[in-house]
């Protein structure tokens, strides 16, 4: 497990789409008209992906002398940008379902951050699902995390200064989005936007509100931000090719010992048919 | 202490003590049963539950005086008027009249009778002859028109379908030709549903064929009808794509997108090539397989990349038989990959998929190989017996148990040694791999 400071580079989240990963600044715009904004709203363009990367997971301190029977861990349980961007521009709402024997289980989180905080003794399934603005779509996202509490290796006493930490990297797709919805997020940092093609032209890039004026949703200086895990796509992606040039390597040589096999046998040649250098 | 401390229960229990009281009761023989008698049942609960004659209703008294006597009867259904004896229950001495209980079930069925001038008014037809059909009437009346006898018995060769059409047109055209006005008649079954006979002979030759099928025509029959649902759902598939071009969005719902990315697409076999030797990232190198899945995730508004992911690994194993699917990830665990990306962007997405599809070349090619191998040692059978290496005692069903080993720089020693190891099959899977090459990183990352 290994746990990094989060100032991760932009860059490194998306190669392959080609989006800039710079911010560039955002531009406040005056609202359309009633009309466009209509179209814009069932437009919907296509063969492109809206992507956002998101991680989701708990952290969980142990108490140490201030645990009791039924609350021995303090746990915080979020869903945030995988570089801590804020998740508002897309997430209208949250929903966490947390075990029934917790008052009032369903907890709702209208606003960013995502995160809830509880204590407790018990580790168990906690459902997250996520509901998005109303020009993305109606269709919620389901998400299932295991809450951990007790560290893997047993080895010593737990202790109050490292907590457990769980965290899953995913992205969420939002295939053929519409007009209005790519607009308004195309420059956000917790976005994902491929490059336009060529000669496509947004009819008005709106932008909601101006950055400055809303209530920071972000976790770029949240208290546990020192815990968040780094995910990075690169090691990723090193791990799979060298994976990869073995397979193919082997396959290299089963083919050419197949191919020696096909043709005619001479016998004194035989035995290196066999040889599988 | 004992259970009621434990329980909380108050230690001089009132209702403990009344409880157990009818219990005891219950466990006493009952009366009018001998003691050896209950003694076998070993105070066992009865089969049959016995009522005490007590707890029965009572039979509301009555003054009446109940005699049996042997008496003579006569029944309505006979016409030979014959005497029989039997016992009637006679209430207060006054016998019981009417008729015979049972003469109600003799029923017989009203045939029509026809004349000879109604013959030749009504009832002339080219296919039959008078004889014929007075024989036919006959027959109706002796046997109630039961058809299947009445066939069996007819003189000359007719089938089923033809008496009773030949019967039924009789007998509507005399309800008819008798009726005092034709909307009389007009309620009555003969004229309402007349018999037809093609539809009667068509109904029974498609029964005959549906009965004397085979089952493999059955099964075939059930193996086209399958391809043809799957046909449909494709189409339905292609479809619902070609109508979320449209600007408006299609109303198909997430239902259907699933069942499509149920279906798998037309798969390439994958011993046929390698089709990308080239390791670089290539998020292009989605191949035809997965159009309708990609399809289907376009109908979806929103979808998790794992979840896509998963829709295609699943696509691209559907060929492959379970034991295959076990091994690939058994290499790919191997290999130091993780089953499911920790970090499943795009890309390492794509990555993770072509690794698949090669992995499994790999085991297709290591089967065919091993399949030669085996040809050829049965072919010369033994000449080379004792070269390290030669695969002689290979059979066929040891293909199965080969597995990869990740291609290292001593992969020539390392396959020696698992040949000779292959005598004992059922270690095979613990050979052993360098502990570093097997991460089992936290459970985080198969998450």
């Amino acid at each position: 497990m290994s746990l990094t400071t989060s100032s991760r580079k932009q860059g490194e989240n998306q190669p392959d789409d080609g989006a800039s990963p710079a911010k560039p600044p955002r531009i406040k715009i005056g609202k359309s008209s009633e009309d466009s904004d209509k179209k814009g709203a069932h437009r919907r363009v296509k063969d492109v992906e809206i992507c956002v990367p998101i991680v989701y997971g708990t952290i969980a301190f142990y108490l140490g002398r201030k645990a009791s029977e039924s609350q021995s861990h303090k746990w915080t349980v979020y869903v945030r940008g995988a570089t801590n961007e804020d998740l508002g521009v897309v997430i209208k709402r949250v929903v966490f379902q947390l075990h029934p024997s917790f008052n009032n289980p369903t907890r709702v989180l209208e606003s960013p951050p995502f995160e809830l905080s509880e204590c407790g003794w018990g580790e168990f399934e906690i459902g997250i699902s996520l509901f998005f603005h109303n020009d993305i779509c109606d269709k919620q996202l389901d998400l299932f995390h295991h809450l951990k509490l007790y560290p893997e290796d047993e080895s010593g006493p737990q202790t109050t200064k490292k907590p457990v930490v769980v965290e899953s990297y995913n992205e969420i797709v939002y295939p053929d989005p519409s007009e209005n919805f790519l607009a308004r997020v195309q420059n956000h940092p917790a976005v994902i936007v491929p490059r336009m093609p060529a000669g496509f032209n947004l009819p008005y890039p709106v932008s909601i509100e101006s950055v400055n004026e809303r209530e920071k949703g972000d976790t770029k200086d949240h208290p546990l931000n020192q815990w968040f895990m780094n995910f990075s796509e690169a090691d990723e992606l090193l791990k799979l090719a060298a994976a990869r040039q073995q397979v193919q390597a082997h396959i290299v040589k089963l083919r050419r010992q197949l191919s020696v096999m096909d043709g005619p046998p001479p016998l004194s040649k035989q035995p290196t048919s066999y040889d599988y250098t | 202490m004992d259970a009621k401390d434990i329980l909380g229960l108050p230690k001089n229990s009132v209702t403990q003590e009344k409880k157990s009281r009818p219990q005891k009761d219950s466990q006493r023989k009952p009366d009018g049963i001998s003691r050896e008698v209950y003694a076998l049942t070993g105070g066992l609960a009865p089969l049959i539950p016995a009522i005490e004659a007590s707890q029965l209703k009572k039979r509301p008294p009555s003054d009446e005086k109940i005699t049996w006597q042997w008496l003579p009867f006569t029944n309505s259904a006979r016409k030979d008027n014959l005497h029989l004896y039997h016992w009637v229950r006679i209430v207060n001495g006054v016998p019981p009249t009417g008729d015979y209980s049972f003469a109600k079930y003799n029923k017989s069925v009203d045939i029509v009778k026809y004349t000879d001038e109604e013959y030749e008014k009504y009832l002339t037809d080219p296919m039959w002859t008078k004889e014929e059909t007075d024989q036919l009437f006959e027959l109706c009346q002796s046997f109630d028109l039961r058809f299947i006898v009445i066939a069996d018995r007819f003189p000359s060769s007719r089938t089923v379908e033809e008496l009773k059409d030949r019967y039924y047109s009789v007998a509507r055209a005399m309800l008819i030709a008798r009726a005092p006005s034709p909307g009389d008649i007009s309620g009555h079954p003969l004229v309402k549903e007349p018999y037809n006979v093609s539809l009667e002979t068509e109904r029974k030759r498609a029964l005959s064929m549906v009965l004397s099928q085979t089952k493999q025509k059955e099964r075939k029959e059930a193996e086209v009808l399958a391809e043809a649902k799957r046909i449909t759902e494709s189409r339905m598939v292609a479809r619902g794509a070609e109508e979320s071009e449209l600007p408006v969005p299609s109303n198909a719902g997430p239902e259907s997108a699933e069942r499509a990315a149920a279906i798998p697409g037309d798969t390439v076999s994958p011993s046929s090539n390698v089709q990308h030797p080239s390791a670089a990232v290539a998020p292009s190198t989605i191949t035809v397989d997965n159009a309708s899945i990609l399809a289907s995730l376009r109908m979806l508004r929103v979808y998790l990349r794992t979840y896509a992911l998963d829709q295609m690994v699943q696509a691209a194993s559907s060929s492959a038989g379970l034991r295959t699917i076990k091994r690939v990830e058994q290499t790919l665990q191997e290999l130091g990959v993780n089953l499911k990306p920790r970090v499943p962007t795009k890309a390492v997405c794509a990555e993770h998929l072509e690794l698949r599809r090669e992995i499994l070349t790999l085991l297709n090619l290591q089967k065919q190989l091993q399949y030669k191998e085996a040809e050829g040692s049965s072919y010369r059978d033994g000449s080379y017996a004792d070269t390290p290496g030669t695969p002689k005692h290979l059979s066929h069903g040891g293909d199965q148990d080969r597995t990869f080993v990740p291609d290292m720089s001593f992969a020539g020693e390392r396959i020696g040694k698992r040949d000779q190891k292959r005598k004992a099959p059922g270690r095979l899977s613990e050979a052993p791999l360098p502990a570093h090459k097997r991460p089992r990183k936290s459970k985080a990352a198969d998450l």
